[in-house]
C-alpha cells in the first residue's frame, strides 16, 4: 500500500502536529513514512500544508503531486488541493471552517464540523484530531491502536498535559464519522 | 535498532556527534536553524563545545582555530550564510585543515527566499572561494544517508586533511523521516593529527604555524602542486554513484539530492508504462562521478538532467560523456520544487519511440 496524504488548513490549526501523528502512526504500523511540511511566509496567515507519505515500499518522493487522501482545514486550501485529489480519494473537510461547495463527485467525502465539536471538548484547537479520529473511523489507512501510539509520541513528555484532551477528541471523531456517515469503509 | 522520526537538519546534528565531531560554531539562517539550535542543546550534554557565532564569517574562522587544534570541527549555513563562509573555506584548503561545512541550499541569488534549491552546485564543486582549490562535496538523498555521509566528510577530511561540504537543501532540512542511528559501543577512532597540529609544544618539540600564507612565489607554487596532487588523488579515489535499472534501461535521467527521490519516483512510475529509462545519482558532487556516467555511454543515447537550478551539474554530465550522448535539460530555480508529475511529464516528452501523453 501507498498513502499520499496532504493535510491543509491556516497556520495555528495544527496541521504540522496532525501531520506527525499520523506520520508517527505509519511507522508503528511498520510502514516507511515521510513528512515534508511546506515552510516559511506562508505559514502566516496564508495556508500550511504537509504531506505525508505512509507506505510499505521505501518513499522516494515525499512531495506529494496527487494525494490519495486531503485533510482541509480551510477555503484557501481545500481551493488549492481539491482539483488535486486523487479519483476515488478520500477528502475530509471540516465544515465549520469552510463555506465552498465541494464539486467533485469521484470522491468518498466527509464534512465534520470539527471545530464545534473540539469546542464542545473544551478547546476548538483540537479540530484536527477530531479529524483524525474521524479519518482512523471510515478508512483502514491505519489503525486505532497505532493512531493512539502516534499520539502519544507528538503530545507525549513535555506535552502530556494534552494527552487527555487530544485522546477525547479521537473518541468525538470516531463517534461523529459513525453517526453521520454510512458509505463502506475503504 | 531504534527507529526515530526526526528532521533532516537535527539528523546531520546527531550524524555529527556521532561521527566524533564536539566542536560545532553556527549562526542561524533558514532553512538549516535547526541544526544549529540541535547543537547547542546537544553538544553541551556530550560535553563538547558549541558557539553561537556573531557571524558566519566568525562562525568559520572559529572552525578554522579548533581544526588546527587538531579536532573535528563543524559549521553550517544555507545558501547567503555559505557564501560569506567562502574565504575561510578557502583559508581551509590552503592551510590544509580537516573541517565539514554544511550547506542547507535555498534559493537565490543574493537573499533570495527560503525554499529549497541547488543552484549552489557550481560554488560549492569549484572551491568557491579565491585559489586553486577544490573541495569534497557529499549529496545525501535520504535522512539515513544523510547519517552515512556525514561521517563519510568527516573521513574524507581527517584522511585527506581538507574542509569538505554536505550540500543539502531545505527540503532536505525541513523533512521529518525515520533514521536508524546504529549505536557504536567504542568511541570513534579519529586521526590524532598530532604531526602537524597545534596542540602545545610541551616545552619539547620546536613550535608549528598552520598558515596558508607563503610570500616566496616558488614556494607557494610548491604547495600548489601538492594540493593539486591531493585533488587528483581524491577525483581517482573518492567518486561515488548510485545507478538505479541499470540493467535494462536504454537510456538515464540524472539528478542529485532531493530531486534524486523526485526524479526516482518519476523514472518508477514511467518505467510502469513502459518507458525503459534508468536514474544515475551522483552521491559525490565533487569528485564528479565521471566514471560511472562515461561507462553507461554505451548503452544510452540520452541523458536527462534534472536540477532545482538553471543547469550546473549538466555542464558536468557533458564533460563526463562523449558527444554521441544527447543531453538534455529540465529545471527549476527559484525555490520552486519539481514535483513526481513534473518530471513524469518531461520522461515522457522525451522517451523516444514512446507514445506521447
Amino acid at each position: 500500500m501507498k498513502a499520499e496524504i496532504i493535510i491543509a488548513g491556516f497556520g495555528g490549526q495544527g496541521v504540522m502536529s496532525i501531520g506527525q501523528v499520523l506520520a508517527y502512526a505509519g511507522m508503528h504500523a511498520g510502514k516507511q513514512v515521510s513528512w515534508m511540511p511546506s515552510y516559511g511566509p506562508e505559514q502566516r496567515g496564508g495556508t500550511a500544508h504537509v504531506s505525508v507519505v505512509i507506505s510499505d515500499d521505501a518513499v522516494d518522493s515525499p512531495i506529494v503531486s496527487v494525494p490519495s487522501y486531503a485533510v482541509i482545514l480551510n477555503d484557501p486550501s481545500l481551493e488549492k488541493f481539491l482539483p488535486k485529489i486523487s479519483t476515488n480519494g478520500v477528502l475530509l473537510i471540516n465544515s465549520d471552517c469552510i463555506t465552498s461547495e465541494v464539486e467533485r463527485k469521484d470522491l468518498y467525502i466527509a464534512e465534520i464540523g470539527a471545530s464545534s465539536i473540539a469546542a464542545a471538548i473544551g478547546n476548538e484547537r483540537v479540530s484536527g484530531i477530531v479529524l483524525l479520529g474521524a479519518l482512523v473511523q471510515m478508512t483502514s489507512l491505519i489503525s486505532r491502536e497505532d493512531l493512539t501510539k502516534g499520539l502519544a509520541d507528538v503530545f507525549g513528555g513535555e506535552k502530556q498535559h494534552l494527552l487527555a484532551m487530544n485522546e477525547a477528541a479521537l473518541q468525538a471523531g470516531e463517534r461523529a464519522a459513525e453517526i453521520n456517515f454510512t458509505f463502506p469503509i475503504i | 535498532m531504534t527507529k526515530l522520526l526526526m528532521k533532516g537538519n537535527e539528523v546531520i546534528g546527531e550524524a555529527a556527534i556521532q561521527a566524533g565531531c564536539y566542536h560545532f560554531f553556527g549562526y542561524p539562517i533558514t532553512p538549516q536553524s535547526e541544526l544549529v539550535a540541535y547543537m547547542a542543546k546537544r553538544l553541551p550534554e556530550e560535553g563538547g563545545t558549541f558557539v553561537q557565532a556573531e557571524s558566519e564569517v566568525a562562525a568559520i574562522n572559529m572552525v578554522y582555530g579548533a581544526a588546527s587544534a587538531g579536532v573535528r570541527a563543524m559549521t553550517s549555513s544555507s545558501s547567503p550564510g555559505f557564501s560569506l563562509k567562502q574565504e575561510g573555506i578557502s583559508y581551509l584548503a590552503g592551510a590544509e585543515l580537516p573541517a565539514v561545512i554544511v550547506n542547507v541550499a535555498r534559493g537565490g541569488p543574493g537573499l533570495g527566499n527560503i525554499q529549497p534549491a541547488q543552484s549552489d552546485y557550481f560554488q560549492a564543486t569549484r572551491g568557491g572561494g579565491h585559489g586553486d582549490y577544490y573541495t569534497p562535496v557529499l549529496a545525501p538523498f535520504t535522512l539515513q544517508e544523510t547519517i552515512e555521509l556525514t561521517a563519510e566528510a568527516f573521513r574524507l577530511a581527517d584522511v585527506y586533511r581538507t574542509p569538505v561540504v554536505l550540500l543539502t537543501d531545505g527540503l532536505l532540512g525541513q523533512m521529518m523521516e525515520p533514521v536508524v542511528f546504529q549505536q557504536s559501543s567504542t568511541p570513534v577512532q579519529t586521526e590524532s593529527h598530532n604531526d602537524w597540529a597545534l596542540q602545545g609544544t610541551g616545552g619539547i618539540r620546536a613550535p608549528r604555524s598552520v598558515t596558508s600564507l607563503e610570500l616566496n612565489a616558488s614556494g607557494l607554487e610548491k604547495r600548489n602542486l601538492k594540493l593539486q596532487e591531493k585533488y587528483q588523488l581524491i577525483n581517482q579515489s573518492e567518486q561515488q554513484a548510485d545507478v538505479y535499472f541499470a540493467e535494462d534501461a536504454d537510456w538515464f535521467v540524472t539528478a542529485y539530492g532531493s530531486v534524486a527521490r523526485t526524479a526516482l519516483s518519476a523514472v518508477k512510475h514511467a518505467r510502469s508504462e513502459g518507458v525503459n529509462v534508468g536514474l544515475i545519482r551522483p552521491v559525490s558532487l565533487w569528485p564528479f562521478p565521471t566514471e560511472t556516467y562515461s561507462a553507461l555511454c554505451e548503452k544510452t543515447d540520452q541523458i536527462l538532467v534534472v536540477e532545482m537550478s538553471a543547469g550546473q551539474m549538466i555542464d558536468d554530465v557533458k564533460l563526463s560523456v562523449n558527444s554521441s550522448v544527447e543531453v538534455v535539460f529540465y529545471g527549476r530555480m527559484g525555490g520552486a520544487v519539481p514535483d513526481p508529475e513534473e518530471i513524469f511529464d518531461v520522461i515522457i516528452e522525451n522517451a523516444k519511440g514512446v507514445p506521447k501523453k
